[in-house]
């Protein structure tokens, strides 16, 4: 449908008089669907990538605090197991256990997997490329809707009886699979599955949608090779999401099915407290293979798109291009590729066959090799520079040295030989935390800081934004770095109490350590929070690019018109980070500029 | 700001780095053949990620300090990158990270590849919600029959393995709560689980190996020096996870042959 008279209102009333371009509106667009009017079709049910963006943003939003307060119960509990809590009571062990299996859950799904990509790449991503919506807006709101039921379901296990199911995100079978073989395994658990495997349908629903955009709505000039590397990044994440959703959601129904009407896909016959299962010949590996062959993948959707914001904001803020654009492109399709083939790394100590560990070891040990040229281009980029420090750019920096933290501590857990002292302790924990949380959880804001003047009009607080970032950098630092001394020193994951083993007696001041810096921390994201909302209505007017970017987005109107670029399809003839061209009459090269300075 | 950014990241290096180089922290005690090995490697890694680490947020701190917009700053280099210096660091990283891996191969290999050797002690380690059991096979060499219709596990030991006394070869096999081994004799292990998985890990032993109801997995390990061992569950296997331990008591093989002799006779 034409964005013509049918689509005269636009939701953005400022949109003439924001257009750098001074076309009309109402001229040429070919957009797929009119501008809604009322407020459910313009808020509610939208089909604007826009708005379903902002939606997938504050679901993500809502998700995190959830899961920091399950952590914060979760830390006071290994610190005072026997504390009485003010409404809750005493927390139980059991409980701790579904404290800590929702938290994961929670934060894997609807946080890490739901913000970069759902949140961000669905405002930017059709921005960034120069289109006037994703390729299937219906679809994309359905991805969303079905998104939010998955969030509702996963936050019903919480009530039902037995509560929420003690079985770790990862859902180990026969733990999972047999509602006796715990508290929380009943209801709790058969809602705990159905709602990832809703959250697959919605993934796979949205990775279409990504690959479709990003493959046919380019504007004339987008080629691959000009794309922004947050586009690259979103694009190589809806094909991880493709290939690695569908695969769990087929093994969380063969689940629902072991658990509901007696199959044996993951349970061989196995007796609990004396009671014989009505189970045989089933395999537990079975569900870890194909758990994993989702879960390592998952890392990478998760960490990617965080990758791709703080490549984009470090060339930014640095003034300087990116060292090594089609080098950091061919190692997000590396890391991609080779992030299929090590899923086996997480079972080193499983019981799999022992020589298929080597394969598995080397190739993770190869992934190491795409990362490392991430890192050293992010420096390329940095040196020689011309660094601007506002709150974006802190937050970029403090990505790469958490994806370094992070990072390093991957190739002491992908030697089969170290994962026997190491693997199931608090040092994958910490690992895992750093890299794949914390490290991902920078890059959301470092794109929340940078893209909140086009998504609202408005500046968010500088000030309170960098307090912010040293208290986050410092306190996550604090939580996360001593698990892999805790790890070391051979504290297993999952343990509720450190009180029934007595070589772990000497570690709880380190743990009441880490409880008070979780405290501080989550603190401190009630600035962000304030910042937030406070800056929506009252934060200084932004102008339509405040960081004197060079990428799509800042060529339109801030906030954009319903079509993005109002009737105007963009023409590009620029690299993505043209700063510093010599020549240039600034400092930056926007990529619709006139194709008579830049080199690229 | 960049002299504050510059500090804090020197300092998170610094403090980081500094409890892993003072120690304070550090593996437990090993106590096996293996953990000199694995403990070597444990500490190459750490000394070459250590490098790098320190090498990389140093030049991060530095970088964002050095090069900030000020007044007087340097024009910047318009620069696309660097294919010479891609191509070296892509070949380092790949060497030092596949080499890395490959020195650590061989005591996997040699753990995990040859079944144990003649004359070790067989013992079968059983887990489940939430204890761990050892059998002995007793004079014959041989475990007899277990049967999971004949699991009691209130009853302990010999019922909460589910062994089957009508079994010729099961009559002097011996269940006990607490593991007992000769010193610098290898340990001939077989590992089971009856209920869900759980994970059998001995941090001075340096030895972990999930125990998974359905299969029966063989490993095999040497202590080497007398002492008490504490046994953990390292895989998440219900409420009682935390409190999932046993003991390991590494003795003579003197005490041993004492030990085993005394609860056989228990049994008659």
């Amino acid at each position: 449908m034409a964005g013509g008279a049918g689509g005269g209102e636009t939701i953005m009333v400022a949109q003439d008089a924001h257009d750098p371009h001074g076309n009309d509106p109402h001229g040429h667009a070919i957009h797929a669907h009119a501008a809604p009017t009322s407020f459910i079709r313009k808020y509610i049910f939208s089909l604007d990538h826009k708005v379903i963006g902002l939606q997938y943003y504050f679901l993500a939003l809502t998700a995190v605090f959830v899961g920091m307060f399950l952590s914060l119960l979760m830390r006071i509990h290994m610190i005072w197991p026997t504390a009485n809590l003010p409404l809750l009571g005493h927390i139980q062990p059991e409980t701790y256990l579904s404290l800590l299996t929702m938290h994961g859950t929670i934060m894997v799904f609807f946080v890490l997997t739901t913000a970069p990509q759902g949140g961000f790449g669905n405002y930017f991503l059709p921005i960034q490329i120069g289109a006037p919506d994703m390729a299937f807006p219906v679809l994309n709101m359905l991805s969303f809707w079905t998104t939010f039921i998955a969030f509702v379901v996963i936050l019903a296990a919480f009530f039902v009886t037995g509560g929420a199911p003690l079985h770790g995100w990862t859902g180990y079978a026969p733990l999972s699979a047999l509602p006796s073989a715990g508290p929380g395994e009943q209801l709790g658990a058969d809602l705990w599955i159905a709602s990832i495997a809703i959250f697959c349908v919605a993934s796979l629903m949205g990775a279409l949608n990504f690959i479709t955009t990003t493959l046919d709505l380019r504007a004339k000039g987008m080629t691959m090779m000009r794309m922004p590397l947050t586009v690259w990044a979103w694009f190589i994440t809806a094909i991880l999401g493709l290939l690695a959703f569908g695969v769990l959601l087929s093994a969380g129904i063969l689940l629902l099915l072991d658990r509901n009407l007696g199959t044996s896909f993951y349970v061989p016959l196995v007796v609990v407290n004396g009671q014989i299962m009505g189970h045989k010949g089933g395999s537990p590996l079975l569900w870890q293979h194909l758990f994993w062959f989702f879960g390592h993948p998952e890392v990478y959707i998760a960490i990617l798109p965080g990758m791709g914001v703080a490549s984009q904001l470090l060339s930014t803020f640095s003034r300087k291009p990116i060292f090594g654009y089609k080098a950091m492109v061919y190692a997000i399709m590396g890391i991609g590729f080779l992030g299929f083939m090590v899923w086996g790394h997480h079972m080193f100590m499983s019981g799999m066959s022992p020589y298929s560990a080597f394969a598995f070891s080397i190739m993770t040990m190869a992934i190491g090799v795409p990362s490392a040229i991430k890192t050293f281009n992010w420096l390329g980029t940095i040196r020689g520079g011309r660094v601007r420090f506002q709150t974006p750019m802190l937050y970029a920096i403090g990505f790469v040295s958490l994806f370094v933290s992070g990072g390093l501590s991957g190739p002491f857990l992908a030697q089969p030989v170290l994962d026997i002292p190491l693997h199931d302790t608090a040092f994958v924990v910490g690992h895992f935390h750093l890299i794949m949380g914390v490290a991902a959880i920078f890059g959301m804001f470092a794109a929340t800081y940078y893209w909140f003047p086009k998504m609202f009009g408005r500046m968010m607080n500088e000030r309170w934004g960098r307090i912010h970032f040293f208290l986050t950098l410092a306190g996550t630092y604090a939580i996360f770095m001593p698990m892999h001394y805790l790890g070391m020193a051979g504290q297993p994951r999952r343990y509720s109490q450190f009180t029934e083993l007595a070589y772990l007696q000497h570690l709880i001041p380190l743990n009441t350590f880490m409880t008070y810096a979780a405290f501080v921390t989550i603190g401190a994201q009630l600035i962000f929070v304030i910042n937030l909302f406070w800056s929506m209505f009252k934060g200084p007017k932004a102008n339509d690019n405040p960081w004197e970017a060079t990428t799509l987005e800042w060529t339109t109107a801030t906030p954009p018109p319903h079509d993005n670029f109002g009737g105007k399809t963009p023409v590009v003839y620029h690299g993505p980070y043209e700063y510093s061209v010599p020549g240039a009459p600034k400092d930056y090269v926007m990529q619709t500029d006139p194709a008579t300075v830049s080199s690229h | 700001m960049g002299l504050a950014l510059l500090a804090i990241i020197w300092l998170i290096t610094f403090f980081s780095t500094y409890f892993f180089v003072a120690k304070t922290w550090w593996l437990p005690h090993g106590a096996s053949t293996s953990a000199a090995f694995i403990d070597n490697q444990f500490a190459l890694t750490y000394v070459l990620m250590g490098i790098v680490f320190v090498a990389a947020q140093g030049a991060l701190g530095l970088f964002v300090w050095q090069y900030r917009d000020r007044a007087g700053a340097k024009k910047v280099e318009y620069s696309h990158g660097n294919t010479k210096l891609e191509v070296l660091w892509t070949a380092l990283t790949a060497v030092l990270f596949v080499g890395l891996n490959l020195m650590g191969s061989s005591v996997w290999a040699h753990e995990r590849f040859a079944p144990a050797e003649a004359g070790s002690v067989p013992v079968e380690v059983t887990g489940m919600q939430f204890a761990w059991y050892f059998r002995y096979p007793g004079a014959d060499g041989k475990f007899g029959a277990t049967s999971p219709t004949l699991m009691d596990p209130s009853a302990g030991n010999e019922a909460a393995v589910g062994l089957d006394t009508t079994d010729a070869a099961a009559k002097d096999d011996v269940v006990t709560g607490t593991m007992y081994l000769p010193v610098n004799r290898q340990v001939d292990l077989r590992l089971r689980a009856v209920d869900v998985i759980h994970s059998f890990f001995v941090p001075n032993m340096r030895f972990k190996q999930d125990a998974v109801p359905g299969l029966e997995i063989h490993m095999h390990f040497t202590p080497t020096e007398v002492g008490d061992y504490e046994i953990a569950c390292a895989e998440l296997c219900g409420l009682g996870h935390y409190k999932m331990h046993g003991m390991l008591k590494v003795v003579s093989q003197e005490d041993f042959d004492k030990w085993l002799a005394a609860r056989e006779a228990e049994k008659q």
